[in-house]
C-alpha cells in the first residue's frame, strides 16, 4: 500500500486552503445537514434547481482537509450541470471510492476530483470523501429529483 | 532495535532493561508500519496483547475447551473450574471481598448497560440521575435511555476551565440531592485523562442514598484499583485495554445491591426455574450471564491480570505518570500544539488529547501513520465534551506499561512534520 501521506495531492491541498463556492446562498430549494459519526466532520448543504439544472450549491462544513476539499471540488463539478448529469457524476464518483484504487477513474468526466483515488485505498477516509456528496444527493432526494434515486446502485 | 531512554532518571519508570524485556512479550512491537517502527499510542483504545495471554488462550481452547456450568463431564468441569477462578483472580485484583460480585460481560459498554437498565427499573417521574459532561458516550446513553423509559431526569457535572469536574459548581445548585437515586462517572476520563475523585464523590452520592457507578474502563488498566477504597457501588471495566482479549467486560457491583436487581438478558443459565408463565432467576452473578459467557476470554482475562500482578500495578501507575508527565512536557514545546487540559501531570491517567493549529486530527492522524505511529483523531465516543470545549474534533495519545520516551519522541517528531506539511503547502 502507498504512503497515507500520498492522499493529499497538492490539487487537494489547494481546495482545502481555498475552498470553492463556500458558504450559504440563497435561494435553495433544500437544505440538509450531515454529519462523519466516527469523527464529527459535519457539513450543512443546500442545493438550488433551476429547471432540469442544478443551479447552485452551497454549503458550511467543519473537517478534515479530505472532506473540505472533496465538497469544493465537488460544487466545481455539479453547479450548472443538468440532473442527469449530476447522478452520472455521482455514480463515476462513488465508484471510484468503493474501488479501493484499483479502477482507472475517468478524467474527462471526474477532473480534478480524480484526485481522490489515491483516498480510495484508506477505507477510514472514504466517508470523509463521500460526506458531501452523500448530501448533495439526500438534498435532491429531499427536492423531489426523480434522477436522485437512480444516484445508488 | 529502539532504544529506550528512562524518564526522570530512571527511578519514576522500569529501568531500562526491565521495559526493553517487558516489550519482548508483545510481538506486535516487532511489527513495521509503511518501514517504521510501529509506535503504538492507542492504548486507551486497546491494549496490545502479551504473548503469555495470547499462549494461554489458545492451550486452554487446544485442551479444554467445553461449556461451561452445563457440561458435566471431564472438559466441563475443567472449564467451569478455569471460568470462574478467572472470576475469582479478577475479584482479587480489584479487592472485591466475594467473587460472586463479579459479571462477566463483553465489554464496559454492556456493563454499564446493565447498571442503567437494572437500577433503572425502579426509578420514576421526578427521580434523577447525575453524569458528566466528560464521560464516554457509554456512560451517556444508557442512562439517557433509562430515563427515557422511566421518567426520570437526567443531569451532569460540568468542568473546569482546568479540565476538573466542577464540584464548586455542582454543589451550589445541588446537583446530587434527595431526588438522586444514580450517580455514575467516570473514573479517568479517556479524552482528557482527567483522574476523578470518586471516593469523594461517592461519598456526596450515599449522603442521599444514591447508588454510585464508577466507569473503570481507563482507571482499571493503569491504577492499583480497591472498590472499598473508591467507595462505589458498581465498577465497569473492560478487558481488552488492560492486556486481555476483546469479548470480555466486567460489572462488579456490591453483593447488597446485586441481590436487589432484576435479570438484564433472559436466557440460559441465569434463571432457577422455568416455567412457561414466568421463571424465576439465580443469584448473582449468573442472573446476569445469560447464554453461553465468552469463556476463553474470561480465561484470558484471568491471565492479562497475573500479567499485570508479576509487574505490578504501582509500578504500571508509576511508569505511565512519568510518561505522561514526559509527553506533556514535549507536547508544550511545539508551537501550534494546544493541549485540552489538565495540562499537569497530577490526578491524571494517560490519555492526552491536543489540537494542532491548520490541521484537523485526521489528517494528522493519517500522517502520523504514515510514519509508523498509531494515535486516535476524532471525538473518542465523547461527542458532548468536544461541544462544551468548543472544537469539532481532537488528537488523542495514549500510552501503558510498554511505551518508551523514545516513542514519546516520535509522536512529537511527527507532530512537528505533519505541521510543517500543511503549512509549507497549504498557507
Amino acid at each position: 500500500m502507498n504512503d497515507p501521506t500520498s492522499i493529499y495531492q497538492q490539487i487537494i491541498l489547494d481546495h482545502y486552503r481555498e475552498k470553492h463556492h463556500a458558504g450559504l446562498r440563497e435561494p435553495y430549494n433544500t437544505e440538509v445537514h450531515h454529519v462523519n459519526p466516527s469523527c464529527g466532520d459535519e457539513v450543512t448543504l443546500r442545493v438550488a434547481l433551476y429547471g432540469d439544472r442544478v443551479s447552485d450549491v452551497s454549503y458550511d462544513a467543519l473537517g478534515c482537509s479530505i472532506s473540505q476539499a472533496s465538497e469544493s471540488i465537488m460544487t466545481d463539478l455539479i453547479i450548472g450541470r443538468s440532473l442527469a448529469e449530476t447522478a452520472m457524476l455521482y455514480r463515476e464518483f462513488k465508484k471510484m471510492m468503493e474501488s479501493a484504487g484499483r479502477l482507472t477513474p475517468n478524467e474527462d468526466l471526474l477532473q480534478d476530483a480524480i484526485a481522490f483515488n489515491g483516498v480510495a485505498q484508506f477505507p477510514g477516509r472514504v466517508k470523509c470523501a463521500m460526506l458531501g456528496w452523500a448530501a448533495l444527493r439526500d438534498a435532491l432526494l429531499r427536492a423531489g429529483v426523480s434522477e436522485a434515486v437512480s444516484m445508488e446502485g | 532495535m529502539r532504544a529506550t531512554t528512562a524518564v526522570s532518571g530512571g527511578s519514576a519508570t522500569h529501568n531500562e532493561t526491565a521495559l526493553l524485556a517487558l516489550r519482548a512479550d508483545f510481538p506486535i512491537f516487532s511489527r513495521k508500519i509503511y518501514d517504521h517502527p510501529l509506535v503504538y499510542l492507542d492504548s486507551a483504545n486497546t491494549s496490545q496483547k502479551p504473548r503469555q495471554v495470547v499462549d494461554a488462550m489458545m492451550q486452554f481452547t487446544y485442551t479444554h475447551n467445553a461449556n461451561i456450568a452445563r457440561a458435566m463431564h471431564t472438559l466441563g468441569v475443567e472449564a467451569t473450574a478455569a471460568y470462574e477462578e478467572a472470576r475469582a483472580k479478577i475479584a482479587r485484583f480489584i479487592g472485591a471481598e466475594h467473587a460472586a460480585e463479579v459479571v462477566f460481560t463483553k465489554n464496559a459498554s454492556e456493563s454499564l448497560n446493565l447498571a442503567a437498565y437494572t437500577l433503572g427499573a425502579t426509578l420514576k417521574p421526578g427521580d434523577e440521575v447525575v453524569i458528566s459532561v466528560m464521560e464516554h458516550h457509554s456512560n451517556i446513553v444508557p442512562w439517557q435511555l433509562a430515563c427515557q423509559r422511566s421518567g426520570a431526569k437526567l443531569r451532569w457535572f460540568d468542568i473546569t476551565t482546568d479540565g476538573r469536574l466542577d464540584i464548586d459548581k455542582a454543589r451550589s445548585v445541588n446537583l446530587i440531592n434527595e431526588r438522586t437515586k444514580v450517580v455514575s462517572l467516570a473514573w479517568v476520563s479517556n479524552t482528557l485523562g482527567t483522574l476523578n475523585p470518586i471516593a469523594a464523590l461517592a461519598a456526596w452520592a450515599h449522603q442521599y442514598g444514591a447508588v454510585m457507578v464508577a466507569d473503570g474502563a481507563q482507571g482499571v488498566p493503569q491504577l492499583p484499583t480497591d472498590v472499598n477504597v473508591l467507595g462505589v457501588d458498581m465498577l465497569a471495566f473492560t478487558g481488552h485495554k488492560m492486556l486481555g482479549p476483546t469479548g470480555i467486560g466486567v460489572l462488579w457491583g456490591r453483593s447488597s445491591l446485586l441481590e436487589t436487581l432484576p435479570p438484564f438478558l433472559g436466557g440460559g443459565e441465569m434463571i432457577e426455574v422455568v416455567r412457561m408463565e414466568s421463571s424465576s432467576y439465580a443469584p448473582p452473578p449468573h442472573r446476569f450471564e445469560a447464554g453461553t459467557p465468552p469463556i476463553v476470554q474470561a480465561y484470558g482475562l484471568g491471565v492479562a491480570v497475573d500479567y499485570l500482578n508479576s509487574v505490578g500495578m504501582e509500578n504500571i501507575a508509576r511508569h505511565e505518570h512519568a510518561i505522561t508527565a514526559y509527553a506533556l512536557e514535549q507536547l508544550r514545546t511545539v508551537a501550534g500544539v494546544n493541549v485540552i487540559p489538565p495540562t499537569t501531570s497530577d490526578s491524571r491517567g494517560t490519555a492526552v488529547s491536543f489540537t494542532l493549529a491548520g490541521v484537523h486530527p485526521h489528517d494528522l492522524m493519517q500522517l502520523l501513520d504514515g510514519r509508523g505511529i498509531a494515535v486516535r483523531g476524532g471525538h473518542h465516543c465523547a461527542r458532548p465534551l468536544h461541544e462544551r470545549l468548543g472544537i469539532q474534533a481532537s488528537t488523542r495519545l495514549s500510552s501503558y506499561l510498554y511505551t518508551t520516551t523514545d516513542e514519546i519522541d516520535e509522536l512529537v517528531a511527527g507532530v512537528v512534520f505533519a505541521r510543517d506539511f500543511f503549512a509549507g503547502k497549504v498557507r
